[in-house]
């Protein structure tokens, strides 16, 4: 559709909308920003600037003090073990679950789809699945951090619509040639599924990566900590004592602690986010397709 | 005689294959059904310690049943009538105030003509909703701050006194909008985006033809079109009306604001695990809401499908 002639009206309409969208534009990402600007700036900046847009140079203090914290290397590793082998272990039930639901003519099935889906629907909430995860002896362990979450009902759904799609032909064929189901789904099906798979997998990593109050219940030992609960700690100031020391630095400087913090917790997502953010919408496309 | 066998063989041989892989396939589902049993089914039966004066040491065997105790000594309890009435208020704000927001800046972006700025737009607006409730509750705490805060200090500028936003529980329940709408605003317009891709182009050149504007046109082609998509987005939003991210609580909560803060599941959590491990309780509280949450689920997915002939429920 060409407008070619533009009316006062449209144009006081293009005007205005694009104002909005930048102002949008604008409170999305000022809050970050913020917190990058302050965190490598001088004390006195930060103090004394009603409305910061940019650092006076380039200040490390506040990252080098945060790194000087022998908890936060320990906690970046914590958190890089529970999303790696977090993420393992829920790609492998989520592709054995979504699999074997998306096989129509297994016989049950649809009991083990009700099995699997009722959970999304109820469930026994926090204080009952604590007293599992004491019991398995799991607390202050980074395994509680991964076997209660290990299933996402809604990613094994999703993972399934997807399988459901692909033609039943293939499988019919695999089987004339004398392929087992298991050699079908790891030859055939999986090599046809990298889209989705990738899809999945990002968003289970991007919630192992996020989790935090999880690690604040299950673990009370600070050295088993991931980064985002030591983030919580520092923000809410009751661990602001183990990042401090006697040299001086006082009230102010803890804000811009917290700055550095924040960046360092943020800044993975945030670098690798615009790459990936496309596998990202497209799980939304497909999860809003019904199976 | 030979054909013949090699056909038999042909048909039946499937069908004992077929069996054997339908054993493998339930082989292959038993981890998943493991995962289910340990950590959904078993916590879903540990749901009977709201019925008991359970004790840790005890056990879930050796501790006594007092009933329906626990249920009553919940509804004397003030902070939990509190924790109720913020629940609810919560989630009506969000209805009222976030529901429509995604929408109306799908609207937005759906008129920008520049495919450029369209797209950063996106890009930009999704980023929140992949931080983490820490961070983004740290970005709050940021901004907020009494002593460097931007936003205090553009008060300060226009000659009011700064304010301790987070400590004082007034400002909470706009705390929890906001920074809910910030996280949400761009994500949750992506369906309604979908939706507006799905209508015909030749109702807006209709429309222009007949002389409609930009915002006639938005009005009565655009909004139709997507009419289905936001009448089931809203019944979905309803049916987990009671679902206030414990995510967003858990980061922005602290002691001074408790009595506006404290929602349904953070009293579950502060009753069960933080200061009296008051287990009994706890999951009384927490097999209330789960079990309003499902008549609401399943009341509201009925609707759904009714409205949309069966394409817009959930399942």
């Amino acid at each position: 559709m060409k407008v070619k002639q533009v009316s006062a009206g449209e144009k006081a309409f293009r005007i205005l909308s694009t104002l909005v969208l930048l102002a949008v534009i604008f409170v999305m990402l000022y809050p970050f920003w913020y917190v990058i600007v302050c965190s490598f700036s001088s004390l006195s900046h930060v103090q004394n600037t009603v409305f910061i847009l940019w650092p006076d140079g380039l200040h490390l203090e506040a990252y080098q003090q945060v790194f000087r914290n022998e908890l936060v290397p320990t906690a970046y590793a914590n958190t890089l073990f529970v999303t790696l082998v977090g993420t393992a272990i829920s790609m492998v039930l989520t592709i054995l679950g979504a699999f074997v639901l998306s096989r129509k003519d297994l016989p049950g099935r649809n009991l083990l789809t009700f099995f699997v889906v009722f959970t999304m629907l109820f469930s026994g909430g926090l204080v009952p699945l604590y007293l599992q995860v004491r019991r398995l002896s799991l607390l202050n362990t980074l395994w509680s951090l991964i076997l209660p979450v290990c299933i996402s009902t809604y990613n094994l759904i999703i993972m399934r619509n997807f399988f459901q799609g692909v033609p039943d032909a293939l499988y019919e064929a695999a089987v004339l040639d004398g392929a087992s189901i298991t050699t079908y789904l790891w030859r055939i099906l999986l090599p046809l599924s990298t889209s989705a798979i990738a899809t999945i997998t990002l968003f289970y990593a991007v919630d192992y990566w996020n989790a935090y109050y999880y690690a604040l219940i299950f673990i009370t030992k600070k050295a088993v900590w991931p980064m985002q609960a030591l983030l919580r700690q520092v923000i809410m100031s009751s661990e602001m004592d183990s990042l401090m020391y006697d040299d001086g630095i006082q009230n102010i400087a803890s804000e811009m602690l917290k700055d550095a913090m924040i960046v360092v917790t943020a800044m993975p997502i945030i670098c690798v986010y615009p790459f990936l953010q496309r596998y990202f919408v497209k799980g939304v496309m497909v999860g809003s397709l019904k199976g | 005689m030979r054909s013949a066998a090699t056909i038999a063989a042909g048909t039946v041989k499937p069908r004992r294959k077929l069996q054997k892989d339908h054993i493998r396939l339930y082989l292959l589902f038993l981890p998943v059904a493991v995962w289910y049993i340990v950590f959904q089914y078993v916590p879903m039966g540990g749901l009977v310690i709201a019925f008991q004066d359970f004790k840790i040491l005890k056990g879930i065997g050796a501790s006594k049943f007092v009933g329906l105790e626990n249920f009553t000594y919940l509804f004397s309890l003030p902070s939990f009538l509190q924790a109720i009435r913020n629940t609810l208020i919560m989630a009506a704000q969000r209805l009222v105030f976030s529901f429509p927001l995604p929408i109306l800046f799908a609207l937005l972006l759906n008129e920008v003509q520049n495919p450029r700025m369209k797209k950063a737009a996106q890009t930009i607006s999704y980023l929140p909703h992949f931080i983490s409730w820490s961070v983004a509750g740290g970005l709050v705490y940021m901004l907020l701050s009494p002593n460097t805060g931007v936003i205090n200090n553009v008060i300060k500028m226009l000659g009011g006194s700064p304010k301790n936003f987070l400590g004082q529980s007034q400002y909470f329940y706009g705390i929890v909008l906001f920074s809910g709408m910030w996280k949400n605003l761009g994500w949750g317009s992506i369906v309604y985006l979908a939706a507006i891709t799905g209508i015909d182009d030749q109702l807006y050149e209709a429309a222009y033809i007949d002389g409609a504007g930009r915002l006639k046109r938005i009005w009565h082609v655009t909004l139709p079109g997507i009419r289905t998509c936001i009448a089931v987005m809203l019944i979905l939003e309803v049916g987990n009306f009671l679902s206030i991210s414990f995510n967003q609580i858990f980061a922005l909560i602290n002691k001074a604001v408790l009595d506006k803060g404290e929602t349904l599941d953070y009293f579950v959590y502060r009753m069960g695990l933080n200061s009296s491990n008051n287990f009994s309780v706890a999951t009384a509280t927490g097999l209330i809401k789960s079990l309003v949450g499902l008549v609401m689920i399943l009341v509201t997915n009925k609707i759904a499908k009714k409205l949309t002939d069966g394409e817009g429920g959930i399942w």
